[in-house]
């Protein structure tokens, strides 16, 4: 641990007076370190605006892949609803629409459920109240779809676990309901890892999801392999759905965020993934993983539509304690703001080992800008960041070990034909429901819980959270508006090389910049900024303050539009349907 | 092994003549009669197993209490789920009480209000910061597998319970004594296992599971069956004074857990057992005694004895060893970390804003809820009526029967005094023999109001209206009036017609008249109660005793 240290610094406020800062903190924790683009970052923005590192040799720009298709991308609802209201589309075939694209695309294993009868009678609904013109609001007639962790009511919520396979739950996650309730056509629940414990939505009972960017043209036209050997990873846990928005087959779907579950698949398949604070979102019908951290993530095509549904699902819930009232937000996003008034802070810590040269390109290149337009950009410190991760890793397991002891076979879910005793009946069950990985999880959580252990272990990881929450705090205070970070350390692994670690080791690596955020409780959301050498994404993550989510948001459209990330083109549609087909034979195998 | 397993046959046979023993030392059948109304049951010295040592200090018991109050609510503490006793199986389950995944405790402030107001009754600190936490244990009616309680900060923390209960020869002298309360926390109640050992399945009622409880600690500071025994009934009197808790034992409202050791004063406590299956407050003072006992014995025998849950036999008034089903159970207490810290207020102007008072709870508000206390009643009955305070305990003690004590005064012009005679001994006696409430007695207030004033008024005599009364017990369609007019009961007040049976009746024992003559005055009462039977009772002795001594003189 640092020894306390007092800095004072000289920093200037968004006004633009000077103030004169005395950071006290024994830690040593959330400090701004120095003015400007750092160093380390301002070599490499000098670049052009392209994911491509100096050293790339290919001619070919990242739009390139879809050209002139940027533009349709953005505030996709918004243009849609207005079609729907003019008549241009209607509901019924705007579902059928992604309903055939869902059953197109079958093959990136995004769903595990298709709802396609009753979202077809939802959207004629919608289409009978937005003839009388009388729409419910933006999202009447949109289709949407759930990671399969929320519960949904009279529709299977499996967890992707034997242990809910089946499972139908009698109510609906109020997030999901808010989403009914606005005419939002539910049109399939998402594939995910087991109980949303994984970073690569690869452990989990249907299989592992496919990243749609692994089946563009640029990605297909540097392969060797063929498309059912060589793909990559969606990211998870919410792969699924973030698979679901980029392969354009939902227009938005919510996923959950314990320590980056939302952000790192929205990262890696280039979709806006928003985190929101912590107890702004009702977590009622979640299944939980980390209660104290969980959030419904919002997955959508741009930060506008993010903004047009964080404003229909946040609130305080009375089924949920730990809600809070949301602050009023106005109707949309500002069109114009002032960027200069904003002030970006750029974590030093998180220029860490295995962060991609890729992805630090695009780190500089969008530093670079914010400071090119003026806006204030510093470099600023989060010791404590480090330790988040193995902090998590503690928190995570305790509460898994708790949550999970709800599974025991006897009110729902799977129930082993074991019987020759009650203890023996809920040993064999719970070997069966669950995977390895919960199954580790649960183990490590009771044993961090014994009562000779919770000092050593849960405080401890407690206190060291408390830590991290004032690193941040602090740098807030200090006068920052956002944090600008990447949000995974590089673009998708192949799965081929991602399952040859555990999945222990990958959560460990793959959440590292997105879990301090769920320690703090603070709204992060992750923005796509351009394509790898290898044609996938690359995302950067913004963190604001908490309940500052709608200024953490009118910055991440700033920077969207700013960035010109490209729209998805799926490989051509003759080899589609044969590589479906090679695909579907395999998922079903995997699934069943 | 061996030793110890050696030890067990030992102490086997100590219980068996310990239970027979016990059974002619405490007169059980009436202490199991009386101990529910007035502390009638046998001196302390008697409770209090001697064991005879040589030259050592005597051993004496050490009782602490576990008490888990069901809280008396509509909805159980954290899901709108009601609660009722008796309703059909799992008829009274939310999903949160089943525990199906993704459901959210949210907390009952009733019960939060019901904990604290009972806090403040027992003279407690309330926390304005209490914390929930989940204690793991895997149980068939424990469907979460946890159950979510106060472990490190309660919602009300040192109190006190005073409570009194009678010694002497005559069972008429209170003694006063208190015992601390350690805290009280709020947790969930678990659901019902019903065991089927023929067809070898286990039957789930989840209808109690997630019903609020409050958990009240009472240190280890009472020394035998009878102090724990009064402790419990005067707790129970002031839960259902709150309103807080039935607190009826027997429907499982109120359970007693007993912490049970013994030493000799001065030296560290014994080991403890935790002694369960405690249905009443009589099994609750037996089983206490029983285990003191034991345990008293087994050091004799230079045994020792174990730390373990022994359930209480109520059959044969024993205590057994449980099959330890907890074993070194490690409840991996962690944060309920879907529950805010509960804060109260201390008044209206302590809530911050932003906050509706309304939905906070307030202890000043709740404060000036509190209603007149067991105590404070018995206080205000003996100051107030002049009755001895043996009898302020009888009129606390049975539900309903101050409120009928003090309408039958109101409505009456007869002392007070006279009022708890009739009430303490024909109408509790009535009440008893048939097993009835208070609530349930076929004579009103005012009907007996009507019956004490006849007889204050001379109408009739005092024997009779204890007859009428037991006429009135029968036929309670009818009035005091019907009755006496239907039997001809009015007292023979016309002097010609008393001179005329005296004369009847002198004529008629003439070797009585002339003992008395003779000087033999004790005989005269003979002739009395001669006047009485012929009478049915309905003449005034006082007027009779001065009309035959005329006439034999």
């Amino acid at each position: 641990m640092e020894s306390p240290t007092i800095t004072a610094s000289r920093s200037v406020s968004r006004r633009g007076e000077k103030r004169f800062h005395v950071e006290i903190s024994k830690t040593g924790g959330g400090e701004v370190v120095a003015q400007g683009l750092p160093a380390w970052l301002s070599t490499l923005s000098a670049g052009p605006a392209s994911a491509r590192g100096p050293e790339s040799a290919s001619p070919q720009p990242p739009t390139r892949a879809a050209p002139n298709t940027a533009q349709t991308c953005r505030h996709l609802h918004s243009k849609v609803s207005q079609a729907l209201r003019d008549g241009r589309v209607s509901a019924t075939e705007l579902c059928r629409k992604c309903i055939d694209q869902i059953q197109r695309t079958h093959y990136l294993n995004a769903f595990i459920t298709i709802t396609g009868e009753t979202a077809m009678e939802q959207a004629q609904r919608a289409d009978n109240r937005i003839r009388t013109g009388k729409p419910l609001g933006p999202l009447d007639g949109i289709p949407f779809s759930v990671k399969d962790n929320f519960c949904t009511e009279n529709i299977k919520t499996t967890c992707a676990s034997k242990m809910l396979k089946g499972y139908v739950p009698p109510f609906s996650a109020t997030v999901v309901q808010k989403l009914l309730d606005q005419g939002a056509v539910l049109v399939g629940k998402t594939n995910l890892d087991e109980f949303a414990m994984g970073a690569g939505s690869t452990d989990g009972v249907f299989g592992p999801v496919r990243n749609p960017w692994s089946y563009t043209t640029l990605y297909r036209e540097q392969s060797t392999e063929d498309p059912d050997s060589d793909w990559a990873i969606s990211g998870g846990s919410s792969g699924g759905s973030a698979a679901a928005v980029a392969a354009l087959s939902s227009f938005l779907a919510l996923g959950s965020d314990t320590g980056g579950s939302t952000r790192n698949p929205g990262s890696l398949c280039g979709v806006v993934a928003l985190k929101p604070t912590y107890g702004l979102l009702s977590r009622h019908g979640l299944i939980p993983l980390v209660n104290s951290m969980d959030v419904p993530g919002i997955m959508t095509r741009s930060v506008h539509d993010a903004a047009t549904v964080l404003r229909i699902l946040q609130g305080r819930d009375e089924r949920d304690s730990t809600t809070v009232q949301a602050p009023s937000t106005p109707p949309s996003l500002p069109e114009h703001f002032d960027i200069r008034d904003i002030c970006v802070g750029i974590p030093k810590e998180y220029h860490a080992p295995g962060l991609s040269t890729d992805t630090l390109a695009q780190w500089s290149r969008v530093a670079a800008m914010f400071e090119q337009a003026g806006a204030r950009v510093q470099e600023v410190s989060l010791p404590h960041t480090q330790h988040s991760i193995v902090c998590y890793h503690v928190l995570c397991c305790c509460e898994v070990a708790s949550n999970m002891a709800r599974f025991d076979g006897l009110e729902y879910g799977h129930r082993s034909t074991i019987d020759s005793s009650t203890d023996a009946m809920y040993a064999t069950t719970r070997h069966e429901g669950f995977n390895n990985v919960v199954r580790r999880r649960i183990l490590s959580g009771n044993y961090f819980l014994l009562k000779s252990n919770y000092e050593r272990y849960f405080v401890k990881a407690q206190q060291m959270r408390r830590l991290i929450t004032e690193d941040l705090k602090n740098v807030f205070r200090s006068g920052i508006d956002v944090l600008l970070t990447p949000t995974t350390l590089s673009d998708a692994a192949r799965y081929t090389d991602f399952i040859q670690e555990d999945n222990r080791t990958r959560s460990a690596q793959e959440d590292v910049f997105t879990q301090p955020v769920n320690m703090a409780g603070l709204p992060a959301v992750t923005v796509p900024t351009a394509l790898s050498r290898r044609g996938l994404p690359i995302s950067l993550q913004l963190i604001g303050q908490t309940l500052q989510d709608w200024k953490l948001l009118t910055v991440a459209h700033w920077m969207e539009q700013q960035v010109n990330f490209p729209m998805i083109h799926l490989h051509g549609d003759s080899d589609e349907r044969k590589l479906d087909r090679s695909v579907r034979e395999r998922t079903h195998t995997i699934g069943s | 092994m061996a030793t110890s397993s050696s030890g067990y046959s030992r102490m086997f046979c100590k219980l068996r003549k310990y239970a027979n023993k016990s059974q002619s030392l405490y007169h059980i059948d009436s202490f199991n009669l009386k101990i529910r109304r007035i502390w009638t049951s046998g001196s302390k010295t008697q409770l209090q197993p001697k064991v005879n040592t040589k030259s050592l200090p005597q051993m004496v018991g050490v009782v602490g209490l576990e008490v888990h109050a069901q809280i008396q609510s509509t909805s159980k503490l954290f899901s709108g789920s009601h609660v009722r006793f008796l309703a059909p199986p799992n008829s009274l389950v939310s999903h949160f009480d089943a525990s199906l995944p993704g459901t959210l405790p949210v907390l009952n402030r009733r019960c939060v209000e019901a904990a604290v107001l009972t806090g403040l009754a027992l003279n407690c600190t309330i926390n304005r910061k209490s914390l929930f936490d989940r204690k793991h244990y895997f149980y068939a009616d424990m469907p979460a597998g946890y159950q979510i309680t106060q472990q490190r900060v309660p919602i009300a923390v040192n109190g006190m319970l005073v409570y009194s209960h009678f010694e002497g020869r005559r069972r008429n002298q209170v003694v006063t004594k208190s015992v601390k309360i350690k805290q009280i926390q709020l947790e969930q109640d678990s659901g019902k296992s019903l065991h089927d050992d023929e067809q070898s399945q286990t039957l789930i009622d989840l209808n109690r599971a997630g019903v609020g409880l409050m958990e009240l600690v009472m240190e280890p500071e009472m020394c035998c069956g009878e102090e724990a025994a009064a402790a419990v009934r005067e707790l129970q009197l002031i839960l259902q004074a709150l309103g807080t808790c039935q607190a009826n034992m027997a429907e499982g409202q109120l359970r007693v857990d007993a912490n049970v050791s013994v030493h000799r004063p001065g030296e560290p406590l014994g080991v403890r057992t935790e002694v369960k299956n405690i249905n009443s407050v009589r099994h609750l003072a037996k089983a206490i005694d029983y285990e003191i006992q034991r345990q008293m014995e087994v050091l004799q025998s230079a045994g020792k004895v174990l730390n373990e849950t022994r359930a209480f036999d109520s059959k044969s008034g024993n205590t057994i060893p449980m099959r330890d089903k907890e074993g070194l159970q490690d409840y991996r207490f962690m944060p309920e970390p879907n529950l805010p810290p509960l804060f109260v207020y201390e008044s209206k102007a302590s809530v911050p804003a932003g906050v509706d008072p309304a939905q906070v709870v307030v202890i000043d508000r709740l404060s000036a809820q509190l209603p007149e206390l067991p105590s404070v009643k018995r206080t205000r009955l003996v100051e107030t009526y002049g009755i001895l305070q043996e009898h302020s305990f009888t009129l606390v003690n049975e539900d309903g029967l101050m409120d009928y004590f003090e309408n039958v005064v109101q409505t009456t012009k007869a002392e007070p005094r006279k009022v708890i005679g009739w009430v303490i001994k024909e109408l509790m006696g009535n009440l008893n023999s048939q097993n009835l409430k208070v609530s349930q007695s076929p004579i009103s207030p005012c009907a007996l109001a009507e019956l004490i004033n006849l007889a204050e008024s001379g109408h009739i005599s005092s024997s009779t209206a204890k007859q009428v009364f037991q006429e009135m017990w029968k036929a309670p369609e009818k009035t005091v009036g019907q009755i006496v007019k239907e039997q001809d009961l009015w007292m023979i007040n016309d002097k010609e017609e008393l001179q005329k049976i005296c004369r009847r009746i002198v004529d008629s024992h003439p070797e009585e008249v002339q003992i008395i003559r003779r000087g033999n005055k004790k005989v005269l009462n003979k002739l009395m109660g001669e006047v009485q039977r012929e009478t049915k009772g309905r003449t005034d002795p006082v007027q009779v005793r001065a009309i035959l001594e005329k006439m034999v003189s």
